[in-house]
């Protein structure tokens, strides 16, 4: 490849990258602190700014676990066992990815509102904090089960099966030779699903009622000071949650399975 | 037998039930509510828009994407494991964040005087910024997989880079590319968040699928939305099927002997 | 060795205390008779209701009340109720809004019969124009000049939407125009009209990025956005219609005697002041007077035009309404 082309490569590539994405993010930083870094502060402590991050918390702390084990449960089910319907259930897992998060947050509603099936249960779900945390696990579901189906796959089952002959029960060959084996990309499917989590916007949307306090995700409320023109709020909260989504990607770049990284 | 019972228990009541009563409530009214509800022309525009926006950007993403996988794995710049993690920026990041940025630097505070909000240059820049991963991380591992004895050894025969590439390179990643191209395509047609603050949302201009079955839910219409958002579905499972057996035909193919 | 148990079930047992935290949360307290009203309210009051919840805190009714507040569009709210959000009390921007909420069920459909009418706030519609208004677009009928832009929010979605139609309808009727010529005027106008966004702020948002020549808003959204640093000029024609917002109790409320004092409350001096202070102008008229907002020589009310009842079906009936034909025709 002669120089000239390498470099045009390279002047395409960054410059794509550079005006689609450094340069946007790069900005809003520089927005959120251009009042000084105190004024970003106060914007991002306001009591709806801090409610709105324990509410976008709680709802990764249980969406989250409870993908990652439905993920391991699913992921052994579908290359472990056999059993009818598995590969509508392949199907199934992978739905979440092509569906519009709008999507989402209607069929919960259609569900749990008024007039649905399951409108008349003893506590709230839409409009409540459960109908967020379903709506999260929904778009989320897949990531933990794709990650970790090609490595059971790989890994085959001759170490269980040895292990089964040696007279170790069910749960012991889960956690002594499944799960060691299994853990970097679990780790991987957990911060991808974090993200995930994290940053979902269109489904809350829909189902969230947006109460300050309880259901106004840290997401919503970027849109909500962004509509009253609190631009500084916006960007501060932006900030947040950009710093958590570079965490993310910290993790992902130590957990990437390591075929992917140079 | 646990593990299936509890799988299949959980897939059941986080999605199969809710999809069930999105289907349920969009046949609800009947055959005549539901073709009146997606002939509607401002969904079919919103449709529309969405399909063209979906597939422009998957394009774009076909070819920017492999290049940028390609300097990345065959080439060395000073801060390149930088970028590699930044790859994945736009997935980590808010959909809503993602708006808010594109638009404080393309739109009208725009320090560099480019304002292309409420246009659909709007809409394709915020797809193409959502989708940036996607084509990039399959084709990657690819790339580094790949043998270079046959580019070498067509090199030796005095092939010009260009053909190689055309006839050794490409075509091993040519699934790799379309299976990115499917996740690109299929995040681009649902994209709501980073579009909501950039685009306007102007009907017949600006407003794609998923604004409009917002703003179907937002007057009350859950029916209307709900039969759009079955049509969206069957467009996007089509597109999916269509470029998961292209995929197919191309791997059957080995391009390479 | 049981650190590898350990973990998954601590994790599992850490996701069911949240998961039950999060439901006692959600649904108990909807259950309780605590002393809690929610709010559910249009997004402009926000900065004002901040205010006045804590004056009302400081009385006698409203010691140890606590409160939960939604903000968002009327139209959205006024959904959200309908589909289920637990609500005490709705403070919408529109009477039709509520409308809705009565038909649901959900609103006791003799809401308005008290001596407001059921009204808290009242503005009026304004022509919002570009710095050093170059168009000099002063009345209605600069708004159908050939070189004039019109932005105003979408009929289907938006109360202000219907507030600013109803306010072109009546400055042409209260000129001494005739029903007709006063639906002429409109269908003219709509032939100006360059986006037709889902709410008020997002119309004023539109407006405020380069779109148009005039936007047709609220006197309050276009202090609010003034107050927040933004630049809205903005003109108030001779004649225009005086904006109601009500406020109403939820049917389904647990705590009605206490939404009914916080109502009585939002009327007093001290709430309508805050409201003043805010953009509104007050219902009060000892309070207004302490405010200087311009008086419009041909201000009407809703109610001359027929009341929003026979409106909102005459002009805005989804299938018969003569602004939707209008919409359909100018597509």
């Amino acid at each position: 490849m002669t120089r000239l082309r390498r470099y045009a490569l390279r002047f395409i590539g960054l410059g794509y990258l550079g005006v689609l994405l450094a340069a946007p993010v790069g900005l809003v930083f520089q927005r959120a602190f251009q009042d000084g870094f105190g004024a970003a502060w106060d914007a991002v402590t306001t009591p709806a700014a801090k409610h709105a991050l324990v509410v976008t918390l709680i709802i990764a702390a249980i969406a989250v676990p409870a993908n990652t084990i439905f993920g391991i449960v699913c992921a052994i089910a579908i290359v472990r066992h056999r059993f009818p319907g598995k590969n509508v259930v392949n199907v199934i897992v992978d739905l979440p990815l092509a569906l519009s998060p709008i999507v989402v947050g209607l069929a919960f509603l259609l569900l749990f509102g008024t007039d649905g099936w399951l409108a008349d249960l003893p506590f709230d779900v839409v409009f409540a904090l459960p109908g967020m945390v379903l709506a999260t696990i929904f778009v989320s579901l897949p990531f933990v089960v794709r990650e970790v189906v090609p490595v059971l796959r790989e890994i085959g089952t001759e170490q269980e099966q040895a292990a089964a002959t040696l007279g170790a029960g069910g749960w012991q060959i889960f956690r002594r030779v499944t799960f060691p084996a299994i853990r970097w990309a679990v780790a991987y499917g957990v911060v991808l699903t974090t993200a995930r989590a994290l940053g979902e916007f269109g489904a809350i949307s829909v189902v969230s009622g947006r109460l300050i306090g309880k259901t106004e995700s840290l997401t919503l409320h970027v849109e909500e000071r962004y509509q009253s023109f609190d631009y500084v709020g916006a960007y501060a909260a932006s900030v947040l949650l950009a710093m958590l989504a570079i965490a993310t990607l910290v993790a992902m770049t130590v957990f990437r399975p390591k075929e992917e990284t140079r | 037998m646990l593990a299936q019972g509890l799988a299949t228990a959980y897939l059941s009541l986080i999605v199969l039930l809710p999809l069930a009563a999105l289907v349920w409530h969009a046949a609800g009214g009947g055959v005549d509510d539901f073709r009146a509800a997606v002939t509607d022309p401002q969904a079919v525009s919103a449709l529309r828009l969405t399909l063209v926006a979906s597939v422009a950007v998957a394009l774009i993403n076909a070819v920017m994407g492999t290049i940028v996988a390609w300097i990345l794995v065959r080439d060395r710049f000073p801060g390149q494991s930088i970028v590699n993690v930044l790859v994945d920026l736009p997935f980590a990041l808010p959909t809503i964040v993602a708006g808010l940025t594109l638009l404080t630097l393309y739109g009208p505070t725009s320090p560099v005087n480019v304002d292309v909000a409420f246009s659909r240059t709007a809409v394709l820049l915020a797809l193409l910024f959502v989708t940036l991963p996607f084509v990039i991380r399959t084709v990657q591992p690819v790339l580094l997989e790949l043998d270079r004895e046959m580019e070498e050894a067509a090199a030796s025969l005095g092939a010009g880079s260009f053909q190689i590439f055309r006839r050794i390179i490409l075509p091993n990643l040519f699934p790799a590319i379309l299976s990115g191209v499917a996740l690109a395509f299929a995040r681009a047609i649902g994209e709501f968040g980073a579009l909501v603050l950039i685009t306007g949302n102007l009907p017949f201009e600006t407003e794609v699928a998923s604004v409009y079955i917002f703003g179907r839910i937002e007057s009350g219409d859950p029916r209307s939305a709900a039969a759009v958002s079955v049509v969206l579905l069957l467009i996007t499972f089509l597109a999916l099927l269509l470029i998961g057996a292209l995929r197919r035909r191309v791997t059957r193919h080995d391009a390479v002997a | 060795m049981s650190r590898r148990i350990l973990l998954p079930v601590v994790l599992a047992l850490a996701a069911a205390a949240v998961t039950a935290i999060s439901l006692n949360g959600g649904g108990a307290q909807a259950r309780t008779q605590d002393s809690k009203l929610t709010l559910v309210a249009y997004s402009t009051p926000r900065e004002a209701y901040a205010k006045i919840i804590p004056e009302f805190q400081k009385t006698a009714k409203g010691k140890d009340v606590s409160f939960e507040q939604s903000y968002g569009s009327s139209g959205e709210q006024a959904r959200a109720v309908r589909s289920g959000l637990k609500a005490d009390i709705v403070s919408l921007s529109l009477e039709p809004d509520i409308t809705t909420l009565v038909k649901a069920g959900l609103v006791n459909p003799k809401w308005k019969q008290n001596k407001w009418e059921g009204i808290v706030t009242r503005s009026v519609v304004v022509f919002a124009v570009r710095k050093g208004n170059p168009k000099k677009i002063k009345d209605w009928e600069d708004l159908v000049r050939k070189d004039v832009d019109v932005v105003t929010p979408n009929v289907q979605t938006s109360g202000g939407a219907k507030w600013n139609v109803m306010a072109a309808y009546g400055a042409m009727r209260k000129k001494g125009r005739t029903h007709k010529q006063a639906v002429a005027y409109l269908r003219n106008l709509y032939k100006h009209v360059v986006s037709q966004d889902k709410s008020a702020r997002e119309s004023l948002q539109t407006f405020l990025a380069g779109r148009g020549d005039v936007l047709l808003a609220y006197e309050n959204e276009a202090f609010f956005a003034n107050s927040k640093g933004q630049d809205v000029p903005y003109v108030i024609p001779k004649a225009t219609i005086r904006i109601e917002n009500p406020v109403a109790i939820v049917k389904t409320s647990k705590n009605k005697a206490l939404g009914g004092a916080f109502l009585n409350f939002l009327r007093s001096a001290k709430a309508q002041q805050i409201y003043g202070q805010n953009g509104y102008r007050p219902l009060v008229p000892s309070v207004l007077k302490q405010f200087k907002y311009p008086v419009r020589p041909w201000l009407f009310t809703i109610k001359s035009l027929g009341g929003w009842a026979k409106v909102d079906k005459q002009f805005f009936d989804p299938n018969t309404g003569i602004v939707t034909k209008i919409q359909k025709e100018t597509g």
